[in-house]
């Protein structure tokens, strides 16, 4: 049976991480080679990049950390920031991306799903929606760009059935009004994503403790959960966290396995 | 050396450094002189089908395939370079494939009541051993050991005594298969961590 997956993310600007955890033995924590592979040496099922970099300059390190990670971890990489082109997406790949993540110039630009998937295979594209809760009566969300500061006008929903029509393999869900706050998944919003599109949905955003991760996975449904500060900063190991889940009954690939 | 064939298709750097670090000596290569130099052939594969059938044939790779499979070599397909080695697949087709192991490519079809299970399959999943437990390849590897796979089509091979692996997505599909000096997986022991290193070392000390 297929297992859950815990993917721990890593904020990445001008080529260094920007949360520093509190990993002890790390030779330089600001570094997201040094933090990936302690990632890997814990077990996370996967890696994600973003890369927050505002400037052209700041971006095209992130090549160079997408390559040195590759020469090193074994395990899947997710790296999404900044990708405006199916050019862009290439090279990525080509320095040792596995998946690209793609958020507004997807939106601008639809296309660009449906080009890259014919390109890379729906497999290897990502679509990143952030998704903010209307402030009516509505029950819905609408979904934002430029990591989250811009209302699109676009339901969130309706925009995660395009893009898996477009060729999206997989959703990387956030929600905006959770991120940052450490108080759980917007649960209902994991949970109609997941039952509006057939392709997998990563839930993200708000992860305060290890039963955030179970929930976003048993009452939401998600097939992978994305968690940042809970494991930068040493609250708990991707080990524990798979033990815990593990111990509900989750399927998750034990340590080690 | 081993020989990694570049076939116009995403990640070889992963398969490249993983191979190097098991101690073997990759070499990408679009050449097929250099395919027919090698000790042992590499072919990864992610995308599409057709379009990776039409980049073997656009740098006229397929006959060197075909030599160094007839000639012995230890040879290991990865994902599309599984998939490819059979008669068809029906992904934007059917397409035709190599025809080297009888049988076709087909797609994960989740019934109705089955829609937790997501298309593609992409994540951790234990395989199980089918028969063929000597298989030098699989030396060390634990049982049940779990693999990342990221794919929507599986390949149904027409002789089921070729599946050395199989695991479980609604149905119980075939996840690596061997033919004399050919050994293929849908899974990426590129991205496998210990597990896929393991089988790569096999791959690089016995094959």
């Amino acid at each position: 049976m297929l297992t859950r997956r815990i993917i721990p993310c890593l904020d990445v600007k001008d080529g260094r991480v920007v949360k520093g955890t509190n990993f002890i033995a790390l030779r330089d924590a600001g570094d997201p080679v040094e933090q990936a592979r302690a990632y890997d040496a814990q077990g996370a099922d996967e890696v994600c990049f973003l890369d927050i970099s505002a400037s052209p300059e700041g971006r095209s390190t992130l090549i160079d950390v997408v390559a040195r990670t590759a020469d090193c971890v074994f395990a899947p990489l997710t790296v999404g920031g900044g990708v405006r082109e199916v050019d862009d997406a290439q090279r990525l790949l080509e320095a040792g991306a596995d998946k690209i993540s793609i958020n507004t110039a997807a939106i601008r630009n639809p296309r660009l799903v449906a080009d890259a998937a014919a390109r890379f295979g729906n497999q290897a594209i990502v679509v990143a929606v952030d998704a903010r809760r209307r402030r009516d009566a509505s029950g819905t969300w609408e979904v934002f760009s430029h990591g989250g500061r811009t209302p699109e006008g676009l339901d969130a929903l309706a925009w995660c059935r395009q893009v898996a029509e477009l060729g999206a393999g997989e959703i990387l869900l956030t929600s905006m009004d959770r991120d940052g706050t450490r108080s759980g998944y917007d649960l209902e919003l994991v949970r109609a994503v997941v039952d509006a599109v057939s392709v997998p949905v990563i839930a993200s955003g708000g992860v305060g403790q290890l039963s955030d991760l179970a929930d976003g996975l048993t009452i939401g449904g998600a097939d992978a959960v994305l968690a940042a500060s809970i494991f930068h900063y040493g609250h708990h190991t991707i080990g524990e966290a798979k033990t815990f889940l593990a111990a509900r009954g989750i399927p998750v690939r034990p340590p080690g396995a | 050396m081993i020989a990694v064939v570049d076939v116009c298709s995403g990640n070889l750097r992963s398969v490249e450094k993983a191979l190097a670090h098991v101690g073997g000596a990759p070499v990408v290569t679009q050449d097929p002189d250099v395919i027919r130099r090698a000790d042992k052939v590499v072919v990864p594969g992610q995308g599409a089908f057709g379009a990776f059938t039409a980049g073997l044939a656009e740098r006229g790779l397929e006959g060197a395939l075909r030599e160094a499979l007839a000639a012995g070599k230890p040879f290991l397909g990865i994902c599309l370079g599984l998939q490819v080695l059979f008669d068809d697949s029906e992904e934007q087709g059917p397409v035709a494939g190599l025809g080297l192991v009888p049988g076709h490519v087909v797609k994960f079809r989740p019934a109705a009541h089955e829609d937790h299970l997501k298309v593609p399959h992409i994540g951790w999943n234990p395989v199980r051993r089918v028969g063929h437990a000597g298989d030098p390849m699989l030396a060390g590897l634990p049982d049940e050991a779990h693999v990342y796979f990221v794919h929507s089509y599986y390949v149904v091979p027409s002789d089921p005594s070729v599946t050395v692996l199989d695991c479980e997505h609604g149905v119980r599909f075939c996840a690596a298969v061997r033919k004399d000096n050919l050994f293929a997986c849908q899974f990426h022991p590129e991205k496998s961590q210990h597990v896929g290193l393991r089988l790569l070392a096999n791959f690089v000390e016995r094959a």
